[in-house]
């Protein structure tokens, strides 16, 4: 069980335009907090800088913490946050199992051990045997599954969920967004997702925030539906449009 | 919160641009200055201690510098203007139609080829008793005696022109296919067929003005090179007068030190003339887009381009035969043991023209690969060091970085080689292997980083980003994922490297200062003698090295563990 995400004030702007504004959230290990937008508003960019590998053209301000730890000046190898995307990236170059051992924790020594938890990855995963296939000749399914396999066995404290079931058709769709949700639970990680696909929301079960773009001006983020709670001091600035705001929380 | 990552990019990696820079450009700087001092008087060593406009009231009284200037216009220009208008031409009628992979083939090795052997090769050919004139007679030529006319080293300069249109076509088509690739340019002809216009102007309206844009620094390249070239002027050109070049070669090479100053002038002059033809070219191109623009805008469907169009396609097609065809000549004629006038082919084939000369072959051939290898694998160092710098800032390189890379190919390297040679000879480095090296890495460099550049640049980011969440560290990143991802560009960055290094004559005489010999040097020496038995050894060894790095490379980058990036895939 991992401390939770915790977001202080942070916003990001791009060449003196507003993309993320200041946002203060907090997300408890286990739960999922969805981030919902069009396009281009900055969810992925907002990501990006939680996993340290934005682009300098960013200005971002805040503070990031997971738990007590605050990773945010840290490099991004060392921030513990497993990022997901709409593909798989697996590594191409590398057989199944190089791919999850390139990401298995340091803290695993030996390689009797490793091929140990790797295996042991693998059967849990329903890919028992898969070790020494090429990525390419997986199925999309089974590529996700992987993907997933190799960033958890890098022990992270977070997890960043970039659009990860965009490129999978329907069905296998709701099966590896279970799958992956069940896992971080398991873990008793806390998730940020982003997406923008309603359904993906209601299956996080969690609360949900909004980017949402004003005419003019600083784009606004305020929670919609979903159900979970936010912590009382979760916070999102109102913007020069006066909408009602997620200012107001449930406990 | 900055970005992180960057502040953990060691020192070495994040001097790594300025370093390269540095490299290539101090010397350059350097030597400029060290040519234009002495063609105003100045150069101590050799007791000029006054500035005057001596060097050129001298270089202007040399007999037959007129000619030589003019010489030197008409055959650069000469070239550079065809060898557009083919390549565009030729791109006009067959692009889309896809034979792309046998043509690509087939220019492979022309490129390959060093412009040396490339002359060479095309003087078997051309000359009075080359092979074309073999193949002709006496059945249809009736000559038993090669004729006496003046095929090769041709007071006009023909021959010359015809030797750089074979070794510039393919280089501007190779650049051109490139930017094709990187505009919409089929669906912008479709959407032009559809509206009425033929194949060509189809082409040449829409596609042309985007492709421009990104040929233009190859092209002035290929004009900076043409007007300045010495090797293939010392092989193909007329002797008296040469071009400027060579003229100013000849007399730094002068045993009388005194000619330094005029040859000082000299590149000078040439330098100016590379400038003011950049310059006006860069007027043309003004003024061809603003009547191109009017004339597009007319929206007339003109077929008059569609006959041009082929006939480029025709002459491109001829300079590939030439280009193959001189390859094939220089291995013939390195085989023949007795090979009589009107005889199509050797009536004795022998390896002794080989086996003689292992001898004067093993010295410059070493020398050729430890300098090849070393220029070309400092350029990839510093290539990669520079990509990995720009990707861990994350911020994309500017198009003023691309100039930057573009100036040893923009000057002509007469203008600057000599004044390199007087800054080494401040540093006891004259003669030497690094020397030599180092004039090579000028060269070298520009080339391995733009064909490095691009594949590295269009690596999918989030493979770094994945690698890094997973905790592993920038350079177990650069290590285990982007280097074996890109072994295959990284491969053939430093076979082109090797290539280019080969390819070098001019800055192994000045940097090596007459002592350091490569197969190259050789090669241009032997040209000028008489047993071309021998020449053709030393040229189609010079050619084979650049092709059998390319094979290696490829061979190697094949040998991956899965199959299919063979083919470069990238997922």
């Amino acid at each position: 069980m991992s401390g939770p995400l915790r977001l202080e004030q942070v916003s990001i702007t791009l060449e003196g335009r507003m993309l993320i504004p200041p946002l203060s959230v907090q997300v408890d290990g286990g739960q999922i907090l969805t981030l919902m937008g069009a396009s281009g508003s900055g969810k992925s960019t907002l990501l990006s800088v939680l996993g340290g590998t934005m682009a300098p053209v960013f200005r971002v301000t805040g503070r990031v913490w997971i738990g007590e730890r605050e990773v945010t000046d840290l490099p991004p190898e060392r921030r513990r946050m497993g990022i997901l995307f709409q593909d798989d990236l697996l590594f191409p170059h590398l057989s199944v199992g190089e791919n999850l051992a390139f990401g298995l924790a340091a803290s695993v020594r030996g390689r009797a051990a490793s091929a140990a938890r790797i295996d042991a990855a693998l059967r849990d995963a329903g890919l028992a045997g898969f070790a020494r296939r090429d990525p390419a000749t997986l199925s999309g399914g089974q590529r996700a599954r992987v993907a997933l396999l190799r960033l958890l066995l890098a022990e992270p404290e977070a997890l960043l969920l970039d659009e990860p079931f965009n490129k999978l058709d329907a069905a296998m769709r709701t099966d590896f967004r279970r799958f992956v949700f069940e896992h971080a639970q398991t873990a008793g990680l806390p998730v940020l997702m982003v997406t923008h696909d309603q359904a993906d929301a209601e299956a996080a079960q969690g609360p949900v925030l909004e980017l949402l773009q004003a005419p003019e001006g600083t784009p606004v983020i305020q929670r919609s539906s979903g159900s979970g709670s936010l912590r009382k001091d979760t916070e999102v600035r109102p913007g020069k449009v006066g909408l009602p705001l997620a200012t107001e929380v449930r406990s | 919160m900055s970005a992180p990552h960057v502040a953990h990019s060691p020192l070495w990696l994040r001097q790594a641009p300025r370093l390269t820079v540095a490299l290539f450009l101090v010397p350059i700087a350097a030597g400029l200055l060290g040519t234009v001092l002495p063609a105003f008087g100045w150069l101590p060593a050799i007791g000029g201690r006054s500035v005057s406009l001596a060097p050129w009231k001298a270089l202007f009284s040399q007999p037959g510098i007129r000619d030589a200037i003019g010489l030197t216009l008409v055959t650069g220009l000469t070239a550079t203007v065809l060898s557009v208008i083919l390549v565009f031409g030729f791109c006009a009628l067959v692009h889309g139609r896809r034979p792309g992979r046998a043509g690509r083939a087939l220019i492979a090795p022309i490129l390959a080829t060093p412009h040396a052997a490339m002359a060479i090769g095309l003087g078997f050919l051309i000359a009075p008793s080359g092979w074309i004139v073999r193949l002709l007679s006496p059945w249809l030529t009736g000559w038993h005696q090669p004729p006496d006319i003046a095929s090769v080293q041709d007071p006009h300069g023909i021959a010359l022109t015809l030797g750089l249109l074979v070794k510039e076509v393919p280089y501007l088509l190779l650049m051109t296919i490139t930017a094709l690739g990187q505009v919409p340019a089929v669906r912008h002809m479709d959407a032009a067929a559809a509206l009425g216009y033929g194949r060509t102007v189809a082409w040449v309206k829409p596609v042309l003005p985007q492709v421009y844009r990104q040929v233009r620094l190859p092209i002035y390249a290929v004009l900076t090179y043409a007007l300045s070239v010495v090797d293939m002027a010392l092989i193909l050109g007329p002797s008296n007068p040469p071009t400027l070049s060579v003229l100013a070669l000849r007399w730094f090479t002068s045993p009388d030190i005194r000619m330094y100053f005029p040859a000082a002038a000299a590149a000078l002059l040439q330098l100016a003339i590379v400038l003011v033809s950049i310059g006006l070219w860069r007027g043309a191109e003004t003024l061809v887009a603003h009547l191109g623009r009017r004339w597009i805008a007319r929206g007339a469907r003109g077929t008059l381009l569609e006959p041009l169009a082929g006939l480029s396609a025709i002459a491109v097609a001829g300079l590939a035969g030439l280009g193959v065809g001189s390859l094939a000549a220089l291995a013939v004629w390195s085989f023949a043991a007795g090979w009589r006038f009107p005889d199509m082919l050797p009536a004795h084939w022998s390896a002794r023209p080989w086996s003689g000369q292992i001898g004067t072959i093993l010295w410059p051939l070493e020398t050729t690969l430890v300098v090849a290898l070393f220029a070309s694998g400092c350029a990839l160092l510093l290539g990669l060091a520079c990509l990995e710098h720009e990707q861990r800032r994350g911020v994309a390189a500017s198009s003023r970085t691309l100039w930057l890379l573009y100036v040893p190919l923009l000057v002509p390297q007469i203008a600057f080689l000599f004044g390199m040679q007087v800054l080494l000879t401040v540093f006891h480095l004259d003669g030497s292997l690094i020397a030599v090296i180092w004039s090579h890495l000028l060269f070298v460099l520009p080339y391995v980083f733009l064909s490095l550049a691009d594949p590295w640049r269009a690596l999918d980011k989030r493979y770094a980003r994945t690698a890094l969440s997973l905790g592993a560290r920038p350079r177990r990143v650069f290590l285990r994922i982007k280097l074996p991802l890109l072994l295959r560009p990284v491969l053939i960055a430093a076979a082109v490297g090797v290539a280019v290094s080969v390819d070098q004559y001019l800055p192994t005489i000045f940097a090596g200062a007459g002592r350091i010999v490569t197969l190259t040097t050789e090669a241009v020496t032997l040209a000028s003698g008489g047993d071309r038995r021998v020449t053709g050894v030393f040229g189609l060894l010079q050619s084979l090295i650049p092709l059998a790095v390319y094979g290696i490379a490829l061979g190697v980058s094949g040998r991956n563990r899965f199959r299919r990036h063979a083919l470069g895939a990238q997922s």
